[in-house]
Order: C-alpha cells, then sequence, then structure tokens
C-alpha cells in the first residue's frame, strides 16, 4: 500500500532533469503524472531508490500545429490532449484515444510521456503512436535524437529510451487518409483494454497482442493489395503473440483481433 | 521534506517523509479525515480531491507532488447556506444517493469536477464519468440522479 | 397523516456529506493518542507447515514496537470442546471448530494464502509495512486442496485430525423413484462462484486496554456479539469489554461480529501494554475478508411436457474454505429455500461442506439463499427450453398460488404472505415482453450481431430467520422533549436512524429532528442482536415502534396526573405532539412538561422484541441484456422488478437498498470471481483484477411497487435487504443465456464474461 522509502528530488527544466538522472544514475526513475509508476510502488514491485519529479518541467507541456506535422510535449495530459479541439480535428485517433485511457481522474494526471516511456502494450497510446507512425524525441546527456514509433517499443515495459534518457517530445506528421478507428475490448469501462486496434488510414496497430505494442503487417499488406475490411482483418494475428490470462486465452485473443480489426476498418473507411 | 498545500483555502505545511501520499498528507497533516482509502490499485476512487481544480486520486499523488499547489476536499465544498451545503452536496441527500457514505467524499468530489467539465451531461455521460469511482452499496442509480438534478439545478 | 411509508431523505446524511463519517481509521479520541499501529504478516502459501519464525530483523526496524508470533499466545483459552456432531451444531452458524479449529495466529500450520502468521507493531502504519517485509517465515509447501474436486478427491487433507476434508454432511439420500413420473427430466452441474464482498470500508479495529477493562472500536455489524466473540477467544468477563461501534463503511454480512485478525489485535494491545490500531489494506481484504457463496450445486429438474414441474433435487457440495467459520448454516439455508416460489411437493436437498486452501467462506449479502434462487431459476429455464415453453409461461404455471398462504413446504419453510402471480405478472406488464420477445424475433431473423436476452427470475426468500433472537429497543423521552433510541440493530449505510425516529414520530408525534437514536456501543446498549439477515426493521423498528407504545402508555398516566384529569379523558396529538383533554387543545401539554413531570429519568421503555418470526420477501426481476455474439460481451440495458418485502416505512430507503442489491447481482452474473490457481494462489486480490462493478455497465433499474404485509409483526414489514441481489444475478444470467440460445446455447456459468460467452458460442455452433 506504501511505497518503500526513497528520496524525492524536483526538476523544474529537462536540463535539471537530466542532471539529476545523471547524479544519481540507475537507482533513480523519472515521476511524471505517476499513474503508471506510482501504482507499481505502492505494491513494492518497483523500488526507485530516488525518484526525479518531472511534474513542474512546464516547458514539457505543449501541442502545437506546425503545419505538416502536430508536436506535442511529453508531459501533456491525456485530458489536455483528449480536449484539445485542434487535435480533434488534426489527430482525432490521438485525441479519442487519450480520451478512452483510464477514467477522468487518471486523465487529469497522466501524461502521454509518462504512458509511452512505460512501454506496457495493454495502454492504448503505444499502439495510437505506432498506426500514427509517430516520431518520439529523446533528450539524454549525449543530447536529442529521434526515434520512429516502430523502434521505440523494444518488449514488455522495455523501451528504447537509454538510462538517463528522457522523452521529451511526440511528433505526428498529419495523416494523408483522413479514416480512422480506436476499438478498446473491455470486460468493464474501466479495464485494460484485451484487445485493441488503432487504424489510422492504411497503418493498423495493436493493443495487448504481444509483449510489445504491434503493427498488424499481414492486414496492411492485404489492405494495400485491395483486400476489404473483412478479409484484411483474417490476416490480424499473424505475427502476434497474444497473452493468457484471466480474461482471455491467446485463441479468444486472436479471434477479437479479427473482429475489432475489421470494425476498425469498416468504421475508419467511413471516416476517410 | 517539508510540504506545504493549500487545502480548503488554508495553508497546510509540515515536514514529511519522502513516500508520503497526499491522502495521508490530508488525513493525517490536514486533520481532515472524510476522504478515505478505499484501495491500493488506484482503482476505487474514494480518495478522490481536486488538485488545482482537477479531480484526482489522492492515493496516487505524493504529497510532494502536491506541494505548493492548492488541494479542495469535500470538507471544502461546504457553504455559507442556510445548510451549510454545495448544491451537489444537497442533491446527494436530497436523491438519496448515499448509504454507509465511505466513497460519497470521492464520489462528490468526482461529480464537482465531472460538472465543472461538462455542465450538462447526459446519462451515459455521468456513467462513464464515473468509472473510476466505486461504490458497493448504492447501485449507483441515485448517484446518476444526484448528478444530473445538479446539473439541472446549475450547480458549480 | 402517518409520517410512516412517506419518502424522507435521511437524517444520517448531512454529517456525512459535508464533513464524512467517523470510520474506525478516522478516530482521534484521546483513548487512542499514542496508539501504535498493528501490521499482519500473511501466509504467501496456501498449505504449508510453518517451520521456522526469524523476527530478530524486524525487531531492529525502525519504529517496531513489538513482533508476536503464535508462540507468544499463552494465555489464551482452551478451544471450546468439539461438537458431538449430526446436531444443530453443524447447522448454526459458529464454526464447526473441533479438528477444525481456527486459531488466532497460525501457529505449525497455514491453510490459506491471507492466513496471519505474525503481527508487528510500529509507531507508525508506513513503518509498519516496512518491518513486516523483515519477517522471515520458513515454509514447508503441502501440495494444495484447491476446488471441490480437490477437497473430495484428494488425498491431502487439511485437518488430519478430522479424517477427512469433508467437514459436514447433511440432508436426503438420492432418491431417483421421485422423477420416475416425470415425462421431462433435465440435469445439470452448475456453479456459484465464489465472491468477494468488498465493502468500501475493509476490516478495521482499535483496542485499548486500562484499569483492566477493554475498549474495543471496531467495523462491524455487531457490537453485542463482538463483545461474546472477544470474552470467549481471550478467557475474559464480558463484563470488562466495551466493544463501540462507529461508522461502518459498508458490511454486507462479511462484519458479523469479529474475526481472528481483530481478536488478534486486542490481544495484542493487552499483551504490548499499548493502545493499538489496525486498518487493512484492500489487497488483505481481498484474501483476509471472508469470500461468499462458492457452491457446486448439481440440479435434476423434472416435469410434464406441458409445463407442470414435479420433482427436483439440488445437491451441494459447498465450498467453506480453509475453515469452516459457518458450518453448515449457508447450504442449509440454500436447501431450506431451494424450491423458491413454486409448489414442488417432491423437493428434495442434500450438501456436503468440504475444506480447502482458500479464504474462509462466510455470510455474503444473501448469504445461502442467493445460491438457492440461483439454482431453481436456472433449473427452470433450462426444463423450459427442453419441453419448449416460454420461461414466463412455466414460472406462470408452477407458482405457488395466491391463496395458498401461508404456504409450507417440503423442506419445513412456511412462507407467511405473498402474491408471485402478480409479481411476474407486473414485471412482464412493466417491461413490455411481448413486444421484447417480438425484437428478440426480429434481430435473430435478421442475424443481426448484437443479439436480445430476456431473462427472469421469481424469488421468495427468508428473512429474519432469527427472529426468536429477538432485539431490543430503549426510548427515552427527555425533559426538553427531545427523545433519544437506543436500538440493538446495527446500520451500515441501511438509514435505521431515520427509519426509528421515523416510527417514533409517527408513534408519539415527536419530531424525527428531535429524535436522536443510539447504536452499537455496548456500554450503552448491552443487550442486542445487530444488523445482518435483513432483520432490522421487522425485528429492531418492530422493537422501537413497541418501545413507543409503552412509553406513550407511561405517558398517558404521567400526563394524565399532571392535567388532573382521568386517562380516558386525555388523547394525544400527534399532529403537534402534545397530550391534551379530548377536544380540548389549549388544554395541551408537551412532551417536555410530561417528560419533566415524569421525574428526573423522564420517560423510559426497554423493550425485547421476541414476538417476530421469519418473514418470506419475493419478487420477480426481468433483465434485458445485449449481447455481441462476434465477440461475446454481454451488456445489462434494462432491468425490471417487484422486490415485495410487505409494507414499507420508507421508500426511499427500500429503494436504495433494491438498487444496491441488484448491482451486486449483477455484478455476480456478468464480472465478479474469486479465481485460485491450482497451488491456491489468489488471482484476482486486488480491484484491478476482481471485477467490481461500475457506474458503466449499469444502467437505472425499474423498480415497481408492490407491498404485500406480513402477518409476522404489527408493521407488517419484512426485510429488503438482500432481495435485489437474490433477483438479480439469475435474471441476469438466464438473459445473456437466452441472448444466444437460438445458437444452441443452454447455460454459461457465472460469470458470464465475454470469454465465457464466446466458448459457449463456439462449442455450441461445433455441435450442431
Amino acid at each position: 500500500m506504501i511505497p518503500a522509502p526513497f528520496s524525492y528530488q524536483r526538476a523544474w527544466s529537462v536540463d535539471e532533469a537530466l542532471d539529476l538522472a545523471a547524479r544519481y544514475g540507475e537507482e533513480a526513475r523519472f515521476l511524471a503524472g505517476g499513474h503508471s509508476l506510482l501504482p507499481l510502488m505502492k505494491l513494492r514491485l518497483a523500488v526507485p531508490e530516488v525518484l526525479v519529479d518531472i511534474g513542474r518541467v512546464d516547458e514539457l507541456c505543449y501541442l502545437h500545429d506546425r503545419g505538416s506535422e502536430i508536436v506535442i510535449g511529453a508531459l501533456t495530459s491525456h485530458h489536455d490532449l483528449a480536449h484539445a479541439s485542434m487535435l480533434d480535428r488534426e489527430l482525432p485517433l490521438l485525441a479519442h484515444a487519450a480520451g478512452q485511457v483510464g477514467d477522468p481522474q487518471v486523465r487529469h494526471r497522466g501524461t502521454i510521456g509518462g504512458s509511452l516511456a512505460h512501454g506496457d502494450p495493454a495502454a492504448d497510446l503505444p499502439a495510437v503512436v505506432m498506426a500514427l507512425d509517430a516520431t518520439l524525441v529523446a533528450r539524454g546527456p549525449a543530447g536529442s535524437r529521434e526515434i520512429g514509433a516502430g523502434e521505440f517499443f523494444r518488449d514488455l515495459f522495455e523501451t528504447a529510451l537509454e538510462p538517463g534518457e528522457l522523452l521529451t517530445e511526440i511528433r505526428i506528421r498529419k495523416p494523408e487518409s483522413a479514416g480512422w478507428s480506436f476499438q478498446k475490448f473491455t470486460n468493464r469501462a474501466i479495464d485494460w483494454a484485451i484487445v485493441g486496434v488503432a487504424v489510422q488510414g492504411g497503418r493498423v496497430a495493436l493493443v495487448n497482442m504481444g509483449t510489445r505494442p504491434l503493427r498488424a503487417t499481414g492486414v496492411e499488406r492485404a489492405l494495400a493489395g485491395g483486400a476489404g475490411p473483412r478479409d484484411a482483418a483474417a490476416h490480424a494475428a499473424e505475427g502476434t503473440n497474444a497473452p493468457d490470462d484471466l480474461r482471455g486465452d491467446r485463441g479468444y485473443r486472436e479471434h477479437l483481433a479479427q473482429v475489432l480489426v475489421a470494425r476498425a476498418l469498416a468504421e475508419a473507411g467511413s471516416r476517410a | 521534506m517539508k510540504v506545504s498545500v493549500t487545502v480548503n483555502g488554508n495553508a497546510v505545511a509540515a515536514e514529511v517523509a519522502d513516500r508520503t501520499l497526499l491522502v495521508h498528507f490530508l488525513r493525517d497533516v490536514a486533520g481532515l479525515t472524510a476522504t478515505n482509502v478505499g484501495c491500493d490499485t488506484s482503482s476505487c476512487g474514494a480518495c478522490t480531491v481536486l488538485l488545482d481544480g482537477q479531480s484526482v486520486k489522492s492515493c496516487t499523488v505524493l504529497a510532494a507532488q502536491a506541494d505548493g499547489r492548492s488541494v479542495m476536499t469535500v470538507e471544502g465544498l461546504s457553504s455559507d447556506s442556510a445548510d451549510g451545503m454545495h448544491p451537489m452536496q444537497r442533491a446527494f441527500r436530497a436523491e438519496h444517493a448515499l448509504q454507509c457514505g465511505f466513497c460519497t467524499p470521492g464520489m462528490v468530489m468526482a461529480a464537482v469536477s465531472l460538472l465543472a467539465e461538462n455542465p450538462d451531461p447526459t446519462e451515459e455521460q455521468v456513467r462513464s464519468g464515473l468509472e473510476g469511482n466505486l461504490c458497493r452499496c448504492t447501485g449507483y442509480h441515485n448517484i446518476v440522479r444526484a448528478i444530473l438534478a445538479a446539473a439541472r439545478g446549475g450547480a458549480e | 397523516m402517518s409520517i410512516l411509508g412517506t419518502r424522507v431523505v435521511r437524517t444520517e446524511d448531512p454529517r456525512l456529506l459535508t464533513v464524512g463519517g467517523t470510520y474506525v481509521d478516522d478516530l482521534r479520541v484521546p483513548e487512542l493518542a499514542g496508539a501504535a499501529r498493528v501490521t499482519f504478516v500473511r501466509s504467501p502459501m496456501a498449505h504449508a507447515l510453518i517451520t521456522g519464525v526469524d523476527v530478530s530483523a524486524a525487531l531492529d526496524a525502525p519504529g517496531v514496537v513489538a513482533v508476536f508470533t503464535a508462540q507468544d499466545l499463552d494465555d489464551l483459552p482452551p478451544p471450546p470442546p468439539a461438537d458431538e456432531g449430526g446436531g444443530g451444531g453443524e447447522g448454526a452458524p459458529v464454526p464447526l471448530g473441533g479438528p477444525f479449529t481456527e486459531p488466532l495466529l497460525a501457529g505449525e500450520r497455514v491453510r490459506y494464502v491471507g492466513e496471519p502468521v505474525a503481527i508487528v507493531l510500529t509507531d507508525d502504519s508506513y513503518q509498519g509495512e516496512d518491518a513486516a517485509d523483515l519477517v522471515s517465515v520458513d515454509y514447508a509447501p503441502l501440495p494444495a486442496v484447491v476446488g471441490v474436486s480437490a477437497a473430495l478427491e484428494s488425498g491431502t487433507l487439511l485437518f488430519p485430525a478430522a479424517g477427512s476434508n469433508v467437514a459436514v454432511t447433511a440432508g436426503q439420500p438420492a432418491d431417483e423413484a421421485a422423477f420416475d413420473n416425470c415425462a421431462v427430466v433435465v440435469r445439470r452441474t452448475i456453479e456459484n462462484q465464489r465472491l468477494a464482498p468488498v465493502p468500501l470500508e475493509g476490516r478495521a479495529a482499535a483496542a485499548r486496554w486500562a484499569d483492566g477493562r477493554l475498549t474495543f472500536w471496531v467495523s462491524t455489524q455487531n457490537a453485542q456479539l463482538s463483545r461474546f466473540i472477544l470474552a470467549g477467544q481471550l478467557g475474559l468477563d464480558p463484563a470488562v469489554i466495551r466493544v463501540i461501534t462507529p461508522d461502518v463503511g459498508g458490511g454486507f454480512g462479511a462484519k458479523i461480529g469479529v474475526d481472528r485478525d481483530a481478536v488478534a489485535v486486542a490481544w495484542a494491545a493487552r499483551r504490548a501494554g499499548r493502545p493499538l490500531r489496525w486498518t487493512e489494506t484492500r489487497s488483505e481484504n481481498l484474501v483476509g475478508m471472508t469470500h461468499g457463496r462458492a457452491q457446486r450445486q448439481a440440479i435434476t429438474i423434472g416435469g410434464t411436457a406441458d409445463g407442470r414441474i414435479l420433482a427436483y433435487r439440488l445437491d451441494i457440495v459447498q465450498d467453506t474454505g480453509a475453515y469452516p467459520r459457518l458450518s453448515g448454516f449457508l447450504p442449509g439455508l440454500t436447501s431450506l429455500m431451494a424450491a423458491g416460489p413454486y409448489d414442488i411437493p417432491a423437493t428434495a436437498t442434500a450438501f456436503r461442506v468440504v475444506v480447502t486452501n482458500t479464504t474462509p467462506i462466510s455470510a455474503y449479502r444473501g448469504a445461502g439463499r442467493p445460491e438457492a434462487t440461483a439454482a431453481i431459476e436456472r433449473a427452470v429455464d433450462l426444463f423450459a427450453a427442453e419441453i419448449g415453453m416460454d420461461p414466463a409461461q412455466v414460472r406462470r404455471v408452477n407458482l405457488i398460488a395466491p391463496g395458498a398462504f401461508p404456504f409450507t413446504t417440503a423442506s419445513g419453510a412456511v412462507y407467511d404472505t405473498g402474491d408471485y402471480a402478480a409479481a411476474l405478472e407486473a414485471v412482464l406488464a412493466a417491461a413490455g415482453y411481448a413486444e421484447l420477445r417480438a425484437e428478440q424475433a426480429a434481430r435473430r431473423a435478421r442475424g443481426d450481431v448484437l443479439q436480445l436476452g430476456l431473462g427472469l427470475a421469481s424469488y421468495v426468500e427468508i428473512t429474519a430467520a432469527d427472529a426468536a433472537a429477538g432485539e431490543t429497543a430503549r426510548l427515552v423521552v427527555h425533559g426538553d422533549g427531545t427523545a433519544t433510541v437506543y436500538t440493538g440493530s446495527s446500520a451500515h449505510g441501511q438509514g435505521h436512524h431515520t427509519a426509528w425516529a421515523m416510527l417514533v414520530e409517527a408513534e408519539l408525534g415527536i419530531p424525527m429532528a428531535r429524535v436522536t437514536v443510539v447504536h452499537g456501543d455496548t456500554d450503552v446498549i448491552p443487550q442486542g442482536v445487530g444488523t445482518y439477515a435483513s432483520r432490522s426493521l421487522q425485528l429492531g423498528g418492530v422493537a422501537v415502534h413497541q418501545a413507543a407504545l409503552e412509553v406513550k402508555e407511561q405517558a398517558r398516566r404521567v400526563a394524565a396526573d399532571l392535567i388532573e384529569v382521568s386517562e380516558a379523558d386525555l388523547e394525544l396529538d400527534t399532529e403537534r405532539g402534545t397530550w391534551q383533554v379530548r377536544g380540548d387543545p389549549a388544554s395541551g401539554h408537551s412532551w417536555a412538561d410530561v417528560a419533566a413531570h415524569a421525574g428526573p429519568e423522564g420517560l423510559v421503555a426497554a423493550v425485547e422484541y421476541t414476538g417476530g418470526r421469519p418473514t418470506f420477501p419475493f419478487g420477480t426481476h426481468l433483465a434485458v441484456t445485449e449481447v455481441d455474439t462476434e465477440t461475446g460481451k454481454a451488456r445489462l440495458i434494462r432491468e425490471v422488478t417487484v422486490d415485495d418485502a410487505g409494507t414499507l416505512v420508507n421508500p426511499v430507503l427500500a429503494e436504495g437498498q433494491r438498487h444496491g442489491g441488484i448491482a451486486q447481482g449483477v455484478a455476480q452474473a456478468l464480472l465478479e470471481e474469486m479465481i485460485y490457481d491450482a497451488e491456491g494462489n489468489p488471482l484476482t486480490g486486488t480491484l484491478a483484477d476482481y471485477a467490481i462493478i461500475t457506474a458503466a455497465e449499469l444502467p437505472s433499474f425499474e423498480l415497481l411497487p408492490s407491498e404485500t404485509p406480513t402477518d409476522a409483526n404489527p408493521l407488517g414489514a419484512k426485510g429488503i435487504g438482500e432481495a435485489g441481489t437474490i433477483g438479480a444475478a439469475p435474471a441476469t444470467q438466464n438473459a445473456v443465456i437466452d441472448a444466444v440460445s437460438y445458437l444452441g446455447v443452454r447455460h454459461i456459468d457465472m460469470p458470464a464474461t465475454p470469454a465465457r460467452v464466446w466458448a459457449a458460442i463456439t462449442q455450441a455452433r461445433e455441435s450442431q
């Protein structure tokens, strides 16, 4: 119920955050909204010795339309993404998905950067940024670098971020195709997706069908070859590694993936 | 570390362990025990308060994260009106939207935040707006009625 | 115009809404100043021998006051002698004891994950978690016995001295002949799954010893029973114990009395010589508080091809978890209510209670009766499907007729009053049953993905099953005209303070605002039974009513003396709350005047009401579900109910009880299950995994009014607290199955999760 003891450090800027991370090394973790990390710490599944609170790094809270792309500061909250009319216009997939994360209280605190850096394949936004083919910007002691969404998510709770690196920005090129859909299948509205599907144009990404978010490449190839939603969706489970757990076994998840991909493609088609 | 939070308009400051959760700061340091702890996985929402006007689960916020900020709990909702109650509290009573009362402070604060962001919600929007608040006693039926009544009455 | 039966908002609410209730963890009383905090060390193993405990590292941790293990419990009385067995002890809601005796702290063996092994006392609660992690316990694992099949078949015994994992056996032997005259017989084994009660406030207690007396604050439904249990377990005279019940954040049957953890806190406070506070976490609650339900049910139902049910048999294996805390009580009640609202002369039941390496089972909203209704209502629908008749029609044909009351069932229950057919018809009419069936048919014809399901449950249940134990009330009218009610009932959300004040106002004309209700303090209310079994209004409320009548008669004598007229010339004007000469308002004297005239104590009446008997609320639920046949996901879109609990004192409170009950019933049908793996590890041990229902999964409910008074008590009241749960679970389950019955599905066990529904659809398609 209570985290193990740790030392709290506060950063007011990205530079300060990086300095603190460098100083404390492996013992330190960044704390943004805290709604991925603190629950783990309260169950003592994560026991960092130092927390670097970046929640006051206001320079990372922004949402700009740069003409051909949208840039989002990593500390922008899910709530702000869900309520931004510009985002609803330009990237409705992201705006809509952000509005489905957790519950209202979680959305007030949780951030897009925090969610992506956590690397949970059952979370909604990792698959969404893959469907949007986003570019993630990370800053570390050696400077800034760009990482494509497809390379960012490595494995369960493992991303391409190096120790001491901070995710600072998410850049998304405005999509050519307006067709989008987000299908999040849960037992209860509050639950993590049993399976989820994010579609933007011809890109299809899957939530909770492996140890990281996955592009449904079989589906994408079929679509590119002219297949309709149902036929393309038959390929949904190819290349996936769905978990067996209380909410469903692999066979059920693979079936759900096909159903949800078909529905997502149909819905995206109606919006294109 | 030293943490200072403005709680219900009053400055509350204390030296606390770094790992102190905001909910315990409110209960044990500020002495405001209405806000309750109902779970340990950020699931139940009994600990919901407003942090700089937005509903948050105070069990999933460190007191340190609220340092220098302002928090409102259900004790801070009361007003100068004749019955001392905020329109949301009044609506909860009128509609029998509480039984044992344990989830109620968090539920009321979540409801206040819900209407602040969506002053005229549909029933469906109220229900999904309450996803983060569990109640075992009422079946939610009257809580939904109370919030819709408060919305009609123009509750802030 | 009496206030009884009118809609009155609660007097409890302003405080709860503005400053919050005072639950155990909120107590800031001087007696608990400097209290240390209790953290339990609990077994991570389902079944193991304890081969060593090392507390030395914990003792060195910051803030640690003491660490106690079973070794330290050397001043407890021996457990009571074993029940001879076969007698009332097996049917009473008390621990079986004997070879199945449960210790306070596990000493030689642990039998469930979560069983307490040690107590750590620290200055503050944060230190407690740290220190508890440092207590080192060595376990030698034993094979875990999980599930009723394992309990019956495994060679591993939880209690070797008992010689079996079967703790209780009862009922009628199998008799196939009962089904000889049945043209149609359906058999099925179904599961009524294990649930966790999850009151929003978990278990909590605080203890303080001073001058040889124990003051014990505890989140309980029964202060007096708690005192009795503490006295027995600790070897104390009850007179040295004071139990105080602060506000309680829900109980649902799982806070009846006090359990071993709470008793251990009381013991530790004495041994440590320091006041203690204990508030469990939710994770502890999900394995440490008792679970509910957990019956395997073999049902056999037989009848004619035109819908008449002739015979019904229910064989139960009750999983009672690691310790039989309620002996055979729960399946005993299931057996009593097995035939439900139907006239089935050839009804027979039998049950076995088995121990398993899981959390002990105890009462949970309905306590044995939801299990009975779930079984018979599934059986009726299976029978209906077999003969191809609409389930509503099968119910019509078999419901006990309105003129048949009082009705004695084959199991010996005497149903007091009821009109089961009216409840069924009212629900069908209000729901628009024919239109719904037409919509269902249209969707089937079109082959829609989203199919409609209609599910019925007609039920009768038993409330105040222990009416013979009665309830107490003491009513005092003070010299200032206010009144205080001291009730043996123990509200934890039910609104008794409002309802009891209404009863006083109705009888005496003292306004509710001038009536204070007190409960739950054994120094002030030494005798009382408390709140469970939906007994409070019909026993505790009636006791208040009787006390008011007695006060009225005392007042009449005193007023006659005060006004210097004969009693016959006096009347009480309940509108104005004044005693006056008949027809002469100007002669009126207030309650204050009369009470003051009675003497310094005012007017006092103390009642122990034992004149009640069990009553039988009844009703029908219709659930309408929509099932996505491609994913298996079921959504409840309507719940239409009659829940008839006789005369209502306050319809607002009754509706609230129905709503809450319905939500828990729907949750059982669609979402909740406490799941263990084969090693006895709980897989749903947090609220992230144990799927409590939220507002987003429920519609608003459609409650129909119905009041069929009982003749069992002067108020005509039955109990409403559990009825909603009893009706809603089977109705919702039946509705989900009905939605996919056209695909060949006959049954889906609760909870009907999407994965389960999908599996049922797939299996049905494959077998066609």
